[in-house]
């Protein structure tokens, strides 16, 4: 008998179901908004995030954060058009993103700083959401050793929760989405806190609007 | 008990280093979590550990209808879902598919799914070569040694051994400093992600409304391995399961803050099927393998099926007054700690090591902690049930049985209990130290060989309770009068 076959039979036998036998109702999701303003929750994700980040309120003060950020290093930037609005992609030794695979891979692996969108921002806990598209490529916020993230204030959510409300299959949009918390970090050597182990020991979050 | 398990715990009693480093570490978990969950910090947490073990419940009760739905949503986008009984059919797949394409470097992320079937060693007898990337997963692979800690793989060792390690095996310059070890491992890793075929990780939970595997960590070595190579395989085992994405709202704000303490990790990865039109990295293929390997036989047991809503958080480990004495390497099988002692003799059988029930001192820190309140010490009393009945039979336990009948015949009858422990003060042995006993005689000698016994009090419980009794002049109801249960 194929393993599909066995494993499914040995299940339903364990739990004395038949083949087709519909579930009993899951439980309810547990979902709770969390009431605060969206201002609040800009603030406490600027606040809370573990960067160096900013709330700002005009595109020259986004473009001037973003700019010092930089400061002449190189950097690789995504798609996503708020950063072409920003005027980022016009900054100094920063590349735009390639559409060959092989090309952007050896981009991403060589510059020194990663600028990208968010799909999402959360603010408890302080989170960036990314989700993969043609827009945004996984990489920039993964090989660079510094990432920066761009997001709109109006998108900027409350908790998880608002998340999954907002998105509740996520696999409907994406193959990809990923919660970043913070850098990448390890305690793995005696338990002490080293900063970029794989991913970037750096993230930077701008707010803009 | 086997000969093996008890060497291992006096190897590790004896090791004074070994005992402070397991102590340290598991001390921080500890005080990590428990700064995570506190009531100002975390005021839902026991209404979601409620919460989590319903769901949890729900989908074990229904598995074969979840099981039948995320196979339908992987395939819908473009992943294929691989069934496997067991161990052997598992490395069989997953080999062939590395073989078809050929593939000659595998990285992996850390998962105990894989340590179950022994994958990097049946992958690297045919020839492909396999890279642990988490950073304590890629220490371990390098000494030759295996995961100490659920969460923490390399927790036993001192960054001096590490230190070692990378001098020995990959000919750098001698340095125990933390960032610089990163650094070395950081730059080979890199390489080998750029280069591989394929990427094998395990599943923290399998979402099966959305056929999508959702997958936590901190360094992003996951994030790599599921981004860069062609090939993308998850092995989870059946019981990972859940089913919906919006679940997740309840058991990622758990699964961080039980096992490291942080409201949420750096990473927390939800993947589902190969990469999408216009996306350009990702990988072409995924599959998920959906792995037995004796689960659906615990799920068979009403009694114990509880044992399979675990979420390996660890945090079990992290409290357990046995795990942070004998450490992870003294448990046989794959799984270490509380959880490993009620699970390995599940999945492997009770033969496999019948002494794992009982390397336990039934004190319930771990229920107390579980994010999804298993209740290991109950499993931990029915799996030494278990043990006892398969054994009965044997010889050696007759004696034990005489003396376990004997003793509840005497429990149950008043009378005979006073005078039994009258002929126990008369007789206390000698060899006092301090007012404890240092040996028993007989059988009973196995107990002071490791700790002393205390002697028996001079008044009794009864006699005191009668002399209360006559003090305040009153009748107090003693036990006297009750009648004799007969056994």
């Amino acid at each position: 008998m194929p393993d599909r076959e066995h494993i499914l039979n040995k299940v339903r036998a364990a739990l004395g179901r038949r083949s087709g036998q519909a579930p009993e109702s899951p439980p309810v999701p547990r979902l709770v908004p969390s009431g605060r303003t969206r201002s609040a929750n800009v603030q406490l994700l600027v606040e809370n995030f573990p960067g160096d980040n900013l709330h700002a309120r005009s595109a020259a003060k986004a473009r001037e954060f973003v700019a010092s950020r930089l400061a002449g290093q190189t950097a690789v930037v995504s798609s996503d058009p708020i950063l072409e609005s920003l005027g980022v992609t016009g900054l100094p030794n920063v590349h735009p993103d390639l559409a060959d695979r092989e090309e952007m891979r050896q981009l991403c692996a060589e510059v020194d700083v990663g600028v990208s969108g968010a799909a999402y921002g959360l603010a408890d806990p302080a989170a960036l959401v990314m989700v993969s598209s043609a827009e945004e490529e996984r990489l920039v916020s993964l090989l660079p050793p510094r990432h920066i993230a761009v997001i709109p204030a109006e998108r900027v959510l409350a908790d998880l929760d608002e998340l999954l409300l907002t998105l509740p299959d996520p696999a409907a949009l994406t193959s990809s989405m990923v919660l970043i918390g913070g850098p990448s970090r390890t305690g793995d050597i005696e338990m002490i806190l080293t900063l970029g182990v794989h991913g970037p020991r750096e993230v930077s979050l701008l707010v803009v609007g | 008990m086997s000969a093996a398990f008890e060497q291992q715990i006096h190897v590790a009693l004896g090791d004074l280093k070994l005992q402070s480093t397991i102590q340290t570490a598991t001390d921080r978990f500890k005080q990590k979590r428990l700064a995570a969950v506190e009531a100002d910090a975390f005021p839902e947490h026991q209404e979601l550990r409620e919460h989590a073990r319903r769901i949890k419940k729900h989908t074990l009760d229904n598995l074969d209808y979840y099981l039948e739905r995320v196979e339908t949503r992987v395939r819908e986008h473009g992943g294929d879902v691989i069934w496997c009984r067991d161990a052997e059919s598992a490395v069989e797949a997953i080999g062939r598919i590395a073989d078809e394409n050929d593939v000659q470097t595998v990285v992996k992320s850390k998962s105990m799914a894989t340590e179950e079937i022994h994958l990097n060693k049946a992958l690297e007898k045919n020839g492909v070569e396999v890279v642990e990337t988490d950073l304590g997963e890629y220490i371990i692979q390098l000494a030759g040694d295996r995961p100490y800690h659920i969460v923490a793989p390399a927790l036993h060792m001192t960054r001096g051994d590490m230190a070692d390690l990378f001098a020995e095996k990959l000919g750098v310059e001698r340095t125990d400093d933390p960032p610089k070890l990163t650094g070395i491992a950081r730059g080979i890793l890199r390489d080998k992600f750029l280069g591989a075929g394929m990427g094998v990780t395990g599943a923290n939970f399998v979402v099966a409304e959305s056929g999508a595997v959702v997958l936590v960590e901190n360094e992003g070595n996951i994030r790599l391995t599921t981004s860069l190579p062609r090939i993308h395989i998850a092995v989870a085992g059946i019981e990972k399961l859940i089913p919906r994405a919006v679940d997740l709202a309840v058991f990622l704000k758990l699964l961080a803050r039980s096992a490291t303490g942080q409201p949420l990790t750096s990473y927390t990865s939800f993947l589902a099927g190969p990469r999408r039109s216009g996306e350009r990295n990702g990988p072409e293929r995924f599959y998920l393998l959906l792995l037995d390997n004796g689960r659906s036989r615990v799920l068979g047991d009403d009694e114990k099926r509880e044992t399979l809503y675990c979420i390996r958080c660890g945090a079990c480990s992290n409290v357990c007054p046995v795990y942070r004495r004998i450490g992870g390497h003294a448990y046989p099988g794959t799984y270490s700690g509380p959880i490993g002692a009620i699970l390995t003799p599940q999945l492997n059988g009770l033969g496999y090591e019948p002494g794992l029930p009982f390397a336990s001192s039934l004190c319930g820190a771990c229920a107390e902690v579980c994010p999804v309140k298993i209740d290991i010490p109950r499993m931990l009393l029915a799996l030494r049930r278990d043990v006892k009945k398969s054994e009965s039979r044997e010889h050696r336990w007759l004696a034990e049985k005489f003396a376990f009948r004997a003793w509840s015949w005497l429990m149950q009858r008043p009378w005979w209990l006073e005078r039994a422990g009258l002929l126990a003060r008369g007789l206390a042995p000698g060899g006092r130290v301090d007012g404890w006993v240092r040996s028993l005689p007989g059988p009973l000698g196995a107990w002071t060989q490791t700790r002393d016994f205390p002697p028996p009090a001079d008044t009794s419980f009864r006699e005191m309770w009668r002399e209360r009794a006559s003090r305040a002049g009153r009748s107090l109801r003693t036990t006297h009068q009750d009648p004799a249960v007969d056994a």
